[in-house]
């Protein structure tokens, strides 16, 4: 029982070898790029995974691309233009500020700007609601000592 | 104003119904295609048959034309071949690229189904695929006698597709290259 345990959980750290790919690059300072980019690079063929998670045959060959073009000195900016002048804006997961994604781009703020709007109304409304009325006349004033005085008597 | 304020719940649920129904419409695979409009990237690439030597994007002009990527690893690529056979005898010019594929198996699969390509393009590799934006095949490009892509169908071609999205763009566009 033990040993068929023990080679269970052998199996399992095989295949877990088997699927990372060991990706080398000439420069050091290429791998973490690579890992920020294939994180932020969405899959194609897959709904909502990213590069780095998705083992689709798409995926696995997008990633060797981004790595042939960090290869070939591209810039992140670069390797994204190359990128969505071939799979549309859809492969990444920070879309670029332009006319179709406007919208998505401001919308927090313009929301999160008429929600301070409410909640600054709606605090001043109350805050006048509870304001002390200031005693208007002669008649109040006496009235109001007069209610005033009748514990002390 | 106060009475405008009590619209408001009942105006915002409406706009955020509107637009959810409108979201259940749309298909949340089909990629907005980034090359409709371009011309056909260039390319160098061995033809299927060794045979035809190479190929490169000047052999795909002068004539309205279909790219169709297809791979015999490909289950809905069988579905679609009859389609392609059909249009083919109609005249219709289909260059096939055929996509991370095998040649032997290729071989086999035209001549157990037939051939409705004027030539494949073999892309080993799938490089070509992914200057075209290929996400899985099948895909069909439609291609104008510029070279220009001017359509772009990620699925499977039957006879709705066919007359619904390519018939009036095919012929309008034969009618220009005439």
């Amino acid at each position: 029982m033990k040993c068929a345990t023990f080679l269970l959980v052998l199996l399992a750290t095989v295949s877990a070898v088997a699927t990372s790919d060991l990706v080398i690059f000439s420069d050091p300072s290429y791998t973490a790029r690579y890992q920020t980019m294939i994180a932020e690079l969405r899959c194609p063929k897959c709904q909502n995974q990213n590069l780095a998670d998705s083992n689709s045959p798409i995926s696995q060959d997008l990633r060797a691309e981004v790595h042939r073009l960090l290869e070939l000195g591209m810039t992140n900016t670069e390797i994204e233009q190359y990128l969505t002048a071939r799979y549309s804006d859809f492969i990444l997961y920070r879309p670029q500020v332009n006319n179709s994604t406007y919208l998505l781009w401001l919308a927090p703020i313009v929301i999160l700007l008429i929600g301070m709007f409410i909640v600054v109304g709606l605090s001043r409304r109350r805050a006048s609601d509870f304001q002390e009325q200031p005693a208007t006349s002669q008649t109040d004033r006496r009235r109001l000592a007069d209610l005033l005085n009748d514990g002390n008597k | 104003m106060i009475r405008f304020a009590l619209f408001l719940p009942i105006a915002l649920f409406v706009v955020l119904s509107v637009v959810l129904l409108l979201g259940l419409d749309s298909d949340p695979t089909d990629l907005p295609s980034a090359l409709v409009g371009e011309s056909f990237p260039a390319f160098r690439l061995e033809a299927l048959d060794p045979e035809e030597g190479f190929i490169d994007e000047q052999h795909l002009m002068g004539e309205v034309a279909l790219v169709n990527v297809w791979a015999t690893w490909c289950y809905a690529c069988r579905i679609e071949h009859a389609k392609l056979n059909q249009l083919a005898e109609n005249g219709v010019k289909i260059i096939g690229l055929n996509y991370k594929d095998n040649r032997a198996d290729a071989f086999d699969w035209l001549a157990l189904r037939g051939n409705p390509y004027a030539f494949s393009i073999f892309d080993l590799r799938g490089s070509l695929g992914i200057d075209l934006g290929v996400y899985g095949a099948p895909e069909t490009f439609l291609i104008d006698a510029q070279g220009h892509i001017r359509y772009r169908r990620v699925g499977v071609i039957d006879d709705r597709v066919w007359d619904n999205e390519f018939a009036d763009l095919y012929a309008t566009l034969k009618a220009e290259a005439l």
